[in-house]
């Protein structure tokens, strides 16, 4: 097989298009490089998943930590405290444990045990509690004066919510957020390596990075494959959230813009 | 370890449950609850020195330097932990006895890789062949605590990098005024005053350190998670005197307790060092301490 | 001169190597019975610690168990971390490229097929196996949907909650799993059998250590104390030599 026919076959076969048998014998640099890439599919899609999801709840769990009434406080700082307090591996463990069960009593819902809807649940809470507490700290360093500043423009409620301490929030939580978006990427890895089966062999990007450790013998080909993968990846994510972060911080004079980009606040 | 536990059998639960608790399996366990104690112990400081050293290499007015911090932070950030751990300490370790072969036998003169195989001289062998059990544990352990500081140190170079430029630009004019180099400025003024700027993203740092520690056993330490499901799986009479079906379940809820605990305690000792640190600083946290006090 | 005399010393040492390296360390895995675990004393046992302990007494060897996670347990070998593998380790070619073995020290195992029920039609459907074995990718080549677990417990729990219809592996790790069961789990079909007999790894360079042990596994043949092994690990119907 020429490399162009290697990434012909192979280059969805994460998503199980393509040859379904993988190579076994005369591995070559080519297939390796197709393959992780063809798995890092699934690490995109978990992380960018959850990520969005998690978004959402995050800014619900941060509101209801810095809530005054006790039956919204207690159950976030609980949800954030268990998620944050406890190694990724055990919470899919536990996860995926409870999906079986639940599949058990109601067939239908089945599909939680597959990695794609399971583990990006897990991620989602697991992202979600740890988004929570940075949205958290970011809600509890807003200036005094910009809200304030919304009270004498006659802002309450909702639109003081909406139009001053939400983006405020955000804008100050953003290089915290960049990072723990890094870190779920990398979380995205542990799906595979122990918590949830691997179907038809379409894994992950380190799924098949251990197929060609395992097979020809020697790490030190493919888990650098991975790590440079994963190093792109980074640097992608960093640009993205760049980019929002050059918008959320727009209306700033230069040069606290520049001050801002520290908030050593939360990373995990 | 008691008397009792010779026949297992014959036991009431309560009986059984305390022999098998104390089997020299379960004293395992009981031993890698110290081991991953102490690697907690001693990969904090060490990675706070790697970082430290990051930090100020890519602080440095010499370029290649300060790539040289700047890549390491950037690089061993953009990488899964899982991913470097599975074929970093083989090459931290080869690239230990390569450089002792050099040193040791200058004469040898067979390759060092034959095909796959990687051999030195007897002599270079970290540890050497003949040294007991305990020595090749004692290195794999210090492997490992090598290994977690530098995918540590890392991170908290990124975090005290920022910390030093986080000092007031004031401060370090005021140190100027006064005289000092920037050596001087650096030590007597920005080192004693970044750790308020540091501690919560160190913090952090040490909860993430705290919860990666199931990935030992990619670094060939026996650590908690691979005991619990060692002891959790089923357990078939054939080769064991107490037979049980799956219980891992049990056992990893012994150690989601165990990490919320330790975090728990993690927060709160955090929490006072923070209240330590901010006296006396211009922060708004030690204005207002100051207030409070007055 | 001097140059070639320190050469020639150091010719002689390696000569000399196999006789004078007195401690041998053996990596296993620690968590396949019968072949190799850990006892509830917290001890490594089984059939390859028995044969293992033999085989080093015999050659006047010290030996020292390793416990290894599989997944590295060729990579620290050839990287000279230990000195052995004897881990239940089926001779392959792909394995035999990278590293050498000794003879077979147990005739070709069969694996086999467990589930629910006695039903050939479940081999067909998903069948769980551990990554990273050769049942893997035996069940990979074969028909059936492949779902990958990463240890054998995980396997075994997914045919017990039905995630699997059945699970492929070592028929001598199934056996007591089975009779455990109290007939909830049964063996389907007949028994295949894959790889070459198991044999214990060194490295390719270390053939002074290969010509030691195949010196010692063959004098177990020949006295049948490996047979009287294998019975006593395997059972009255596993192949002997």
């Amino acid at each position: 097989m020429t490399c162009g026919e290697v990434i012909a076959n192979y280059w969805l076969r994460a998503l199980g298009h393509g040859l379904r048998a993988l190579p076994t014998s005369d591995f070559t640099l080519c297939q390796q490089f197709t393959l992780i890439a063809s798995g890092l599919v699934w690490n995109i899609y978990f992380g960018a998943i959850a990520l969005l999801a998690g978004f959402f709840l995050a800014s619900a769990l941060a509101l209801g930590k810095a809530s005054p009434r006790l039956w919204l406080r207690k159950p976030s700082e609980w949800f954030i405290f268990v998620f944050r307090g406890s190694p990724l591996f055990i919470q899919f463990f536990f996860a995926y444990f409870l999906f079986l069960n639940i599949k058990g009593s109601y067939p239908e819902m089945g599909v939680l045990t597959s990695a794609g809807v399971g583990a990006a649940i897990v991620l989602f809470l697991n992202t979600a509690a740890y988004t929570g507490e940075i949205f958290y700290g970011a809600l509890q360093s807003i200036p005094r004066g910009d809200i304030e500043a919304a009270d004498a423009y006659g802002l309450s409620g909702w639109a003081r919510f909406r139009r001053v301490i939400w983006p405020t929030m955000l804008r100050l939580a953003w290089p915290a957020y960049t990072n723990e978006a890094i870190f779920l990427f990398h979380a995205t890895t542990l799906v595979f390596f122990s918590g949830f089966p691997v179907v038809q062999q379409s894994g992950d990007a380190l799924y098949y990075a251990r197929y060609f450790a395992d097979k020809t013998f020697n790490p030190f080909i493919p888990y650098p494959i991975l790590a440079l993968y994963f190093i792109l990846l980074t640097l992608g994510i960093i640009g993205l959230f760049g980019l929002v972060n050059r918008r959320l911080n727009r209306h700033l004079p230069q040069d606290r813009r520049a001050r801002l980009r520290f908030r050593p606040q939360v990373i995990r | 370890m008691f008397a009792m536990c010779t026949d297992p059998d014959s036991l009431t639960q309560l009986d059984w449950m305390l022999c098998y608790l104390t089997t020299g399996k379960h004293m395992g366990l009981y031993y890698a609850f110290g081991t991953v104690l102490l690697l907690l112990a001693l990969t904090a400081p060490a990675a706070l020195l790697l970082g430290f050293g990051g930090a100020m290499a890519a602080r440095s007015h010499f370029p290649p330097l300060s790539w040289l911090g700047k890549a390491y932070m950037a690089v061993v950030r953009g990488v899964p932990d899982i991913a470097f751990f599975l074929f970093f300490v083989i090459a931290l370790d080869q690239l230990f006895e390569l450089v002792r072969h050099k040193v040791k036998c200058p004469d040898w003169d067979t390759e060092i890789w034959q095909g796959s195989d990687f051999v030195v001289c007897p002599a270079a062998k970290l540890p050497l062949a003949t040294s007991p059990q305990w020595v090749h544990d004692t290195y794999s352990f210090l492997i490992a605590v090598l290994t977690f500081a530098i995918v540590f140190g890392a991170f908290a170079g990124n975090v005290l990098y920022g910390a030093m430029r986080a000092v007031p630009r004031g401060q370090v004019e005021t140190a100027e005024a006064y005289g000092m180099t920037r050596g001087q400025a650096f030590r007597r003024v920005i080192v004693p005053q970044m750790w308020v700027y540091a501690l919560p993203g160190l913090s952090n740092l040490w909860m993430v350190l705290i919860k990666s520690t199931p990935l030992l056993f990619l670094l060939g330490l026996q650590d908690i998670v691979y005991w619990a499901r060692e002891l959790g799986s089923t357990q078939t009479p054939r080769f064991t005197a107490y037979p049980h079906g799956d219980w891992r379940m049990w056992y990893f809820l012994f150690l989601l307790v165990f990490y919320l605990a330790f975090t728990k305690l993690s927060e709160v000792v955090l929490g006072r060092l923070m209240l330590r640190l901010t006296r006396g600083q211009a922060t708004l946290g030690g204005e207002t301490q100051r207030k409070a006090a007055a | 001169m001097k140059k070639l005399i320190l050469t020639t010393a150091a010719l002689a040492l390696m000569g000399t190597f196999a006789a004078a390296q007195d401690v041998v360390r053996m990596g296993t895995e620690g968590a396949y019975p019968p072949y190799n675990f850990i006892n509830d004393a917290g001890a490594v046992d089984g059939f390859e610690i028995e044969l293992g302990n033999e085989l080093c007494a015999r050659a006047g060897l010290t030996c020292e168990w390793v416990v290894n996670d599989w997944d590295s347990i060729i990579p620290n070998l050839v990287s000279g971390n230990y000195d052995t593998i004897i881990a239940g380790m089926s001779i392959t070619d792909e394995r035999d490229e990278v590293i050498d073995f000794t003879q077979n020290y147990l005739q070709p195992q069969p694996s086999a097929y467990v589930g629910l029920t006695d039903d050939a039609a479940l081999i067909e459907g998903t069948v769980a196996a551990q990554v990273s074995t050769i049942h893997a990718g035996a069940v990979a080549a074969s028909g059936a949907t492949l779902l990958e677990f990463s240890t054998p417990d995980e396997t075994i729990a997914a045919v017990r909650g039905g995630e699997a219809d059945a699970v492929f592996a070592d028929k001598d790790y199934l056996v007591p799993l089975v009779e455990a069961s109290g007939g909830e789990l049964t063996f389907i079909g007949e028994d295949v059998m894959l790889g070459g007999g198991v044999g214990m790894g060194v490295r390719e360079s270390d053939t002074a250590l290969k010509d030691t042990m195949n010196a010692a596994i063959t004098s177990m043949k020949e006295d049948g104390s490996l047979n009287a092994l294998i019975v006593k690990w395997f059972g009255e119907e596993a192949p002997l030599f």
